[in-house]
């Protein structure tokens, strides 16, 4: 009887102290999640005054027309974000595919365990690294930065998470389906290319929308490879064998600039690279949604 | 002869090479070659670093490189590491160490406490704001958390020191609001939903019978979690921990956006320090001397071998710790 | 359950007797005039060290149905798959022994696995319509995805598998839907359809019921008679009535090895080894 009323008692405690920890709990998910629900915030309110026709049409310039108010803007920035952004996407799409499939489709491959270390080691390397390889074996032999060189860093960057992606997403396909390809008569590459591949479409894109949302975000690289420009080249060979602009790094130089008119521009150029990160993110999420 | 009627005879229209042998070694071998060029990526990539950097190391000497304070690009054209290796080092422990306790709470929260609708919406803003490109945390650092820290926390700590107790003030330093702490909370802050989710994930992958059993033990919710649920995903949370900490070592923009970069050793709480990343953004682009270029080099090859080291490290915990170690307890 | 035995009863009363002594007859005959269509020479498959089919050498007679049986795990669904080189795909499996193709020994060193496949169809245990195919699609797959591009031919193609596997008139309608829209049944049909359609020589069957129900596996049965006609079919199936209704000679495996290989017939009324006997009165499996 006595044994049984201290339970009873030490339950309550027990229960009050379950109770204080999710409050707890709560508390620090509220504390936490709101500086950084007040960066998106913060972003918008600063940086929506600068958005205007202007912005999406006008060159940078130097920073006295910013000053004296004469029109500028960052479509050589945009412009040249969609360059690098897509040959950082040309380059790195095949390897990374080809070696998802090499180890998903190929798992007794030998060069398999040692593709997969290397290939997480690759991912875990800071980003500013690509961008000192990207360097070394693009700027340095070619003598002058380079929207190529801007796009082969991404690339890089973009590499190891296709690679991963693509290997889980192609894993999620039944053997069986590889199998029927097989006993029907097709060489294996037509069953990889045709009936696997088209099955997991949903997964691999998802993957490159992944990889491409964590390459789009990234400055680090591109400050020298890319290097930044203030205006449009005049020929679209600059895009790819002269100094470009892209979105990040403009922000970057933005916000560390002396002018303030400067600055509610790196806000405005958050702006547009939030978004866009926000709806690959969103289209990425969907998809998988739908998927399942 | 025989045979090759037989191979012949199979189907009324005999398949194109392309669909025979050779299409599948034509395909096997650019697969190969795909895959083995990421491997040499990934070897090219050291071998690019220690080729740049040699140079400088061989000057300096490898230890003479990781043990020198003096960084001087202008005059002596002396370079050694230590200063950034100590920013980075202390920016990164002093981040996860902020971040680990709350990343891990909002896991839990989210995994056990919240009603599904609101975890699910917890979780997806997690991975939103871990997919904010980290200049866009840097311009809100620059524009609006310095300068409120400044305000609010760093002249109030510097003045209360300056009135009674002197003796802080060379630990202290300059609350000009750029500093090792901005930088420090700011990469805190960057690393938490990187640790949650990875934390999540741990969690979402405790069987179902380890909880069951602790329920039915008569535990609460609370000891059902201390008892099944952390000792079971503690691998995965460690492993995740691990790898916040590589993601912290190697944060590059919103770091040189906010600490300052001042390689003037030792670094104080508040002043301006510098990491390896972010000493590599601001001169790199500025450096002329060979040597100057080939020291950020070789502080590009400490980083690797620091990532690389973070990163088998993380992948060790993961094999060691995670199912067994659960079960073993 | 009930309903499901009288109907496997009926179906025995019904198609049995004529069913075997037209078997024992052409068992006899045939394997006098040597009709044999593939044949097994001292076949074994290992995992490692370990066998899992052991020196198994049985034959094939050309336009009759073989059937395996055996308590699951005795290795007829690794043996039937050594019959079309499908062990490939995993490294760790080693093939020894021969299995010869109108003579030829398909392990041959010239010889290549897709062609073999192809005059070897197969068909598996679960449907495996290509997911995001049409029906159309799926069934033309084996010639389309090898060069064949002529429409019309495909078109011909596809009716003909389609009503060979007894579901054109169910789908004729709706060619261009995804293959895995249909029922079970169906996309078992369809895959029988796109074995069918690359006009094999050999069908091989790993127990091509098992996932389906009742009504479903009926049809299935009643359309592997249609198809001996013009087919070798060899099937696995560990539904012992299954095996006396379509099957005309059966090899019964235990243990990786083969106890004993006889007509359909003999094997169930009266069997030589007591294995088999056991097996088939129940004792265990």
């Amino acid at each position: 009887m006595c044994s049984y009323k201290k339970t009873e008692k030490s339950l309550l405690q027990r229960k009050i102290h379950d109770k204080f920890m999710v409050a707890l709990l709560m508390i620090s998910t509220i504390v936490v999640m709101t500086p950084l629900i007040i960066i998106v915030g913060y972003v918008v309110y600063n940086g929506i005054g600068a958005i205007n026709a202007d912005f999406f049409t006008q060159e940078l310039g130097s920073p006295t027309r910013a000053i004296q108010g004469r029109p500028t803007g960052l479509v050589h920035t945009m412009v040249g974000t969609a360059v690098v952004d897509l040959l950082a996407l040309i380059i790195s799409a095949p390897v990374g595919i080809g070696a998802g499939i090499m180890l998903s489709e190929y798992p007794d491959h030998k060069l398999n365990p040692f593709l997969r270390i290397m290939n997480d080691t690759l991912n875990g390397m800071p980003a500013i690294l690509k961008g000192l390889l990207a360097f070394a074996v693009i700027v340095k032999p070619m003598g002058s930065f380079s929207g190529l060189a801007g796009g082969v860093a991404l690339a890089f960057v973009m590499i190891p998470i296709i690679a991963r992606s693509t290997e889980s997403a192609l894993m999620n396909i039944p053997w069986s389906i590889r199998e029927a390809g097989l006993a029907i008569g097709l060489p294996r590459w037509r069953v990889v290319l045709s009936t696997v591949i088209p099955a997991a479409r949903t997964g691999l894109v998802t993957g490159f929308l992944i990889a491409f949302a964590r390459a789009a975000g990234e400055a680090a690289p591109l400050l020298f490879t890319s290097f930044g420009n203030n205006y449009l080249p005049n020929h679209w060979t600059g895009m790819i064998f002269g100094p470009v602009d892209t979105l990040p790094q403009r922000l970057y130089s933005l916000a560390i600039s002396p002018y303030k008119e400067w600055h509610s521009m790196g806000w405005a150029a958050g702006i547009v690279l939030l978004s866009f990160v926000i709806i690959l993110f969103v289209i990425s999420r969907l998809l998988t949604k739908q998927k399942h | 002869m025989q045979k090759r009627e037989f191979v012949n005879s199979i189907y009324k229209k005999s398949l194109s090479l392309i669909y025979n042998w050779l299409g599948d070694k034509i395909f096997l071998i650019t697969i190969v070659s795909l895959g083995i060029s990421i491997i040499l990526l990934a070897l090219g990539m050291a071998w690019v670093l220690l080729y740049e950097g040699h140079t400088s190391l061989k000057v300096h000497g490898v230890i003479g490189f990781l043990t020198s304070s003096e960084w001087d690009p202008a005059v002596k054209l002396r370079f050694g590491s230590l200063p950034f290796l100590f920013g980075t080092v202390v920016t990164s422990v002093g981040a996860l160490v902020i971040a680990f306790f709350p990343a891990i709470a909002i896991a839990i929260f989210i995994a056990e406490y919240a009603p599904k609708w609101l975890g699910n919406i917890i979780e997806n803003m997690v991975h939103l704001i871990a997919a904010i490109p980290s200049v866009v945390v840097g311009i809100w650092g620059i524009f609006v958390f310095v300068p409120w820290m400044r305000e609010v926390v760093y002249q109030p700590v510097y003045t209360w020191a300056l009135e009674n107790n002197s003796s802080l003030l060379p630990i202290l330093g300059n609350p000009i609001g750029y500093g090792m702490a901005s930088a420090t909370i700011i990469l805190a802050l960057m690393i938490i939903p990187f640790t949650t989710a990875l934390t999540k994930d741990a969690i979402d992958q405790v069987p179902k019978e380890q909880r069951e059993a602790a329920y039915a033990l008569g535990a609460t919710h609370w000891e059902v979690i201390r008892m099944a649920v952390t000792p079971y995903a503690r691998g995965g949370i460690m492993a995740g921990s691990v790898l916040s900490f590589g993601r912290a070592i190697g944060e590059t923009m919103a770091v040189a956006m906010l600490i300052g970069n001042k390689n003037n050793f030792p670094f104080t709480i508040f002043g301006p320090a510098a990491t390896m990343p972010s000493v590599i953004i601001n001169e790199f682009r500025e450096a002329v001397e060979n040597l100057h270029l080939s020291s950020l080099m070789a502080i590009g090859l400490v980083l690797f071998v620091i990532s690389l080291i973070v990163n088998l490290f993380a992948a060790y915990i993961t094999r060691k710790l995670s199912i067994t170690g659960g079960q073993s307890i | 359950m009930v309903k499901e035995k009288n109907r496997a009863e009926k179906a025995i009363s019904y198609k049995k007797p004529e069913n075997n002594s037209h078997n024992i007859l052409k068992l006899n005959s045939m394997s006098q005039l040597s009709d044999v269509r593939m044949e097994t020479k001292k076949l074994s498959v290992q995992y490692g060290d370990h066998y899992g089919v052991k020196d198994v050498s049985i034959p094939v007679y050309n336009k009759q149905v073989t059937a395996l049986i055996g308590p699951s795990g005795c290795g007829k669904t690794t043996f039937l798959r050594a019959l079309n080189r499908m062990h490939e795909l995993n490294r760790n499996i080693k093939v020894s022994g021969e299995v010869l193709l109108d003579g030829e020994n398909i392990y041959g060193d010239k010889v290549n696995p897709v062609i073999i496949r192809r005059k070897i169809g197969m068909v598996f245990q679960k449907p495996t319509p290509f997911p995001i195919m049409s029906i159309f699609d799926n069934v033309v797959a084996g010639l389309k995805l090898t060069g064949t591009r002529d429409k019309r031919y495909l078109n011909e193609v596809c009716e003909k598998a389609l009503s060979q596997a007894a579901l054109f008139n169910e789908v004729k309608d709706r060619l261009n839907t995804p293959g895995g829209k249909l029922s079970g049944g169906q996309q078992q049909r369809l895959s029988i359809a796109r074995a069918l359609a690359i006009e094999p020589e050999v069908i091989l069957m790993d127990e091509p019921t098992s996932s389906l129900d009742p009504l479903s596996s009926m049809k299935i049965e009643e359309l592997i008679n249609e198809l001996k006609e013009k087919y070798s079919i060899v099937i696995v199936t560990h539904n012992m009535q299954q095996a006396s209704r379509v099957s005309d000679t059966t090899a019964f495996f235990y243990m990786g090895e083969l106890i004993e290989y006889d007509s359909t017939n003999k094997i169930f009324t009266n069997p030589e080894n007591r294995k088999t006997e056991n097996y088939i009165t129940g004792k265990f499996g």
